[in-house]
């Protein structure tokens, strides 16, 4: 087996590091608010992305909490109907925009300069205000809830006329921070491709990147390419709200259905936003504790680009039942039923990497490969999903909150987790509380399943989503849903105490706390000093 | 820092991100002309027509259903005096729409219509319809809205019924006064 891996590395990267250079921090840290207020350095904003994206987190968890609160029994128990559907749109507003999304953009803050062998992201400044732009955004939206008669109440998705008619007075206030979000993370991603492009180390090519760079890349061109359609639909929305145009409003001449192709235009590639990056994680730390090559990374790189490509010609398949013709139907069925070869290609080489590897299972392999068999199951309930005539029965129930749930959490959210338990020592320099860890990995992993899982029962059994009663057949389900829910919730206050435990001390790190890891990021010591790379490293 | 590279290549970006803002909108414009040309969503583009009947095709019948709704905001009620009618393709029918205005004050209203399915649209053909213009009535009034419409004999053997929809909707007074 020994020789097998000595010939697998023979074409890997090989990384020169000539005696670890001691990189002094030459001016540290500046002190107090004003480091992290006008902060230029990736490491910090790095940071502030990763703990806003937390209390995003736990925002948005609570919300989730309400809304499983109120459903532990049938009946109108706890919050008012109109209550319930603020709840729902934005946990979806902020899990998507205020969670998931900036902790990818903090970790390509943090990793990406690491990774590739540069000093800093390419555009600092703009590094600075894409993060402080969202604080206001999320400002914006969480205080419209407050507003008279409440906050958006029509779905993450905002359909009209539910969004543009019969929305409440604060939906400006829900259409501005939409706006901040897209402009954040439109930043955002310019600097990930600039800095990409041209910071690299010398000799390090584009077919040497690590895969989370690579899929970092595609992500910030996703960015790139629907992030404006989605401000140009809450636009249309506005002036169709409050300034009399007609964009979606079948009165003047308009179609409400051009809204969901604009919106789901946008919102298809959305999900490989946030799916994409994780790709990268995962197959940062399958290799590293499996002690093995990544298998096939040409083909994980050109199975990255397809997903992007294809996930242009699939919007529709969110919209199967509004009445497209039967020829669209089939297009945008086939289409979806294709992104799942890119994807399986995906899978397999993680398989396959793990093949007779060493593998150890401390905390992010945990994590990432909880992650390979739970996204897998949320990819085949998409293929479910994907059957047209299949759909028709599926449509807007809890099967459809069971699939995307396991995609996003047990998918985009796993993958999370598992890369901030695989960097966490480079960042704070301590190793973090490895039983602790894994408790909290043991509990979301049983609380996660016990919460998500039996939503396919009831999808399948017709539970609409989006209510806050429903018909007394779903009640034992929908109680078991929501002891999954408190518990996956209080699980993850496991989380926040490793950090901050980490944060505080512990044993030291070594500078590569990971046996089997590669790439750049562990040639500097641990913590990463604050100005890393001055110099840049040499790839072979 | 920024070298001549990098800023070509963030013009290059920015030009790309407005550009998809533009497309965004473009879409709406592009939805229209895609429907019409492709006659996919039930849009309804026949207009007054002088197009000579061909001839009836008494070898088979079409059931056409009508269906009416009412926009909230509207104070009318609007109904269709039959609820459906079973025609050879090619045969001319009229039909008529009772609307009575049940408010004070003199209303404007636009009927919108939708045929489905979808693909059978282009083969309902309306030569005289209510629906082409702006409808007014006085505080309290009934009105008769004719419909005269025949079934194109091209229509697709599959399609053995088809449902014309109307809704009505308020039309803003000033705008119909301008004009």
């Amino acid at each position: 087996m020994s020789e097998i891996q000595l010939k697998d590395n023979a074409d890997q990267t090989i990384l020169d590091v000539p005696a670890i250079k001691i990189q002094t921090d030459h001016h540290g840290a500046p002190h107090g608010y004003k480091r992290w207020l006008f902060s230029t350095n990736h490491k910090d904003i790095g940071t502030l992305y990763l703990w806003f994206s937390l209390t995003m987190f736990f925002i948005g968890g609570a919300m989730a909490m309400v809304i499983r609160a109120e459903l532990f029994q049938p009946g109108l128990q706890l919050i008012e109907p109109n209550f319930f559907n603020q709840m729902t749109t934005s946990h979806g507003l902020i899990m998507v925009f205020g969670a998931v999304m900036p902790a990818f953009v903090g970790l390509a803050n943090w990793m990406l300069p690491l990774m590739i062998g540069a000093p800093d992201m390419a555009l600092p400044r703009m590094n600075n205000w894409s993060f402080w732009i969202l604080p206001f955004a999320f400002s914006l939206l969480l205080l419209s809830l407050f507003t008279e008669g409440g906050g958006p109440n029509f779905g993450w998705t905002f359909y009209p006329p539910l969004s543009t008619q019969f929305s409440p007075d604060s939906t400006a206030m829900f259409v501005f921070s939409i706006h901040l979000m897209g402009i954040s993370s439109i930043m955002g991603a310019i600097n990930v491709i600039v800095t990409i492009l041209n910071m690299r180390a010398p000799g390090m090519t584009l077919m040497k990147m690590p895969m989370f760079v690579w899929t970092w890349l595609i992500t910030a061109f996703l960015l790139i390419a629907v992030m404006p359609v989605l401000a140009g639909a809450v636009t249309m929305i506005l002036t169709d709200k409050y300034f009399g145009t007609s964009f979606f409003d079948a009165a003047g001449g308009g179609d409400p259905v051009l809204f969901q192709h604009i919106f789901w235009f946008f919102g298809h590639p959305e999900v490989y936003i946030m799916i994409l990056p994780s790709f990268g994680i995962i197959s940062a730390i399958v290799p590293a504790f499996a002690r093995k090559q990544l298998f096939g990374y040409h083909s994980m790189v050109y199975a990255t680009v397809s997903i992007a490509i294809l996930s242009f010609t699939v919007w529709a398949h969110h919209m199967f039942t509004v009445g497209l013709p039967l020829a669209a139907e089939l297009f945008f069925m086939y289409c979806t039923m294709l992104i799942s070869v890119p994807t399986g290609v995906k899978i397999f080489n993680w398989i396959a990497t793990l093949w007779r590897g060493s593998i150890t299972f401390e905390v992010p392999m945990l994590f990432s490969l909880a992650f390979i068999v739970l996204f897998t199951i949320g990819g085949f309930s998409g293929l479910m999903l994907a059957i047209t005539p299949a759909d028709f029965q599926y449509h807007d129930t809890y099967f459809v909150v069971a699939h995307f749930h396991y995609v996003l959490v047990t998918g985009a959210v796993f993958s999370i987790m598992a890369a901030a338990y695989y960097w966490l020592p480079k960042w704070t320099g301590y190793m973090f509380n490895e039983s602790l860890g894994k408790w909290h990995f043991w509990c979301s992993l049983i609380s996660v399943n016990i919460l998500f899982f039996p939503m396919h029962f009831l999808g399948l059994a017709g539970m609409p989503r989006r209510i806050p009663d429903y018909a007394l057949q779903f009640a034992d389900i929908n109680k078991i849903v929501s002891i999954g829910g408190f518990l996956f919730g209080l699980s993850q206050i496991i989380f926040v105490a490793v950090v901050i435990m980490a944060v505080r001390g512990g044993k030291k790190a070594p500078s590569k706390p990971w046996e089997g890891a590669e790439g750049l990021e562990w040639t500097v010591p641990s913590p990463a000093p604050y100005h890393t790379f001055d110099t840049p490293p040499e790839v072979k | 820092m920024t070298t001549p590279k990098m800023k070509k290549q963030l013009r290059l970006l920015i030009f790309s991100v407005v550009g998809m803002f533009g497309f965004g909108f473009a879409l709406v414009p592009l939805y229209d002309v895609f429907c019409d040309i492709t006659g996919l969503n039930g849009k309804d583009y026949s207009r007054s027509t002088t197009v000579p009947v061909s001839s009836v095709d008494e070898s088979r019948t079409v059931k056409v259903e009508f269906v009416t709704y009412l926009n909230k905001q509207l104070p009318w009620s609007f109904k269709p005096e039959i609820r459906s009618v079973v025609l050879h393709p090619g045969e001319r029918y009229q039909v008529s729409f009772v609307a009575m205005n049940q408010s004070d004050q003199d209303t404007f209203g636009r009927a919108v219509p939708s045929i489905s399915p979808g693909y059978g649209a282009q083969y309902l053909v309306k030569t005289e319809c209510f629906c082409f213009q702006e409808q007014m009535l006085t505080a309290n009034e009934e009105a008769m809205m004719p419909l005269i419409f025949y079934i194109d004999p091209n229509i697709p053997s599959d399609i053995s019924t088809l449902t014309l929809a109307y809704t009505l909707f308020k039309n803003e007074p000033t705008e119909v006064a301008m004009r």
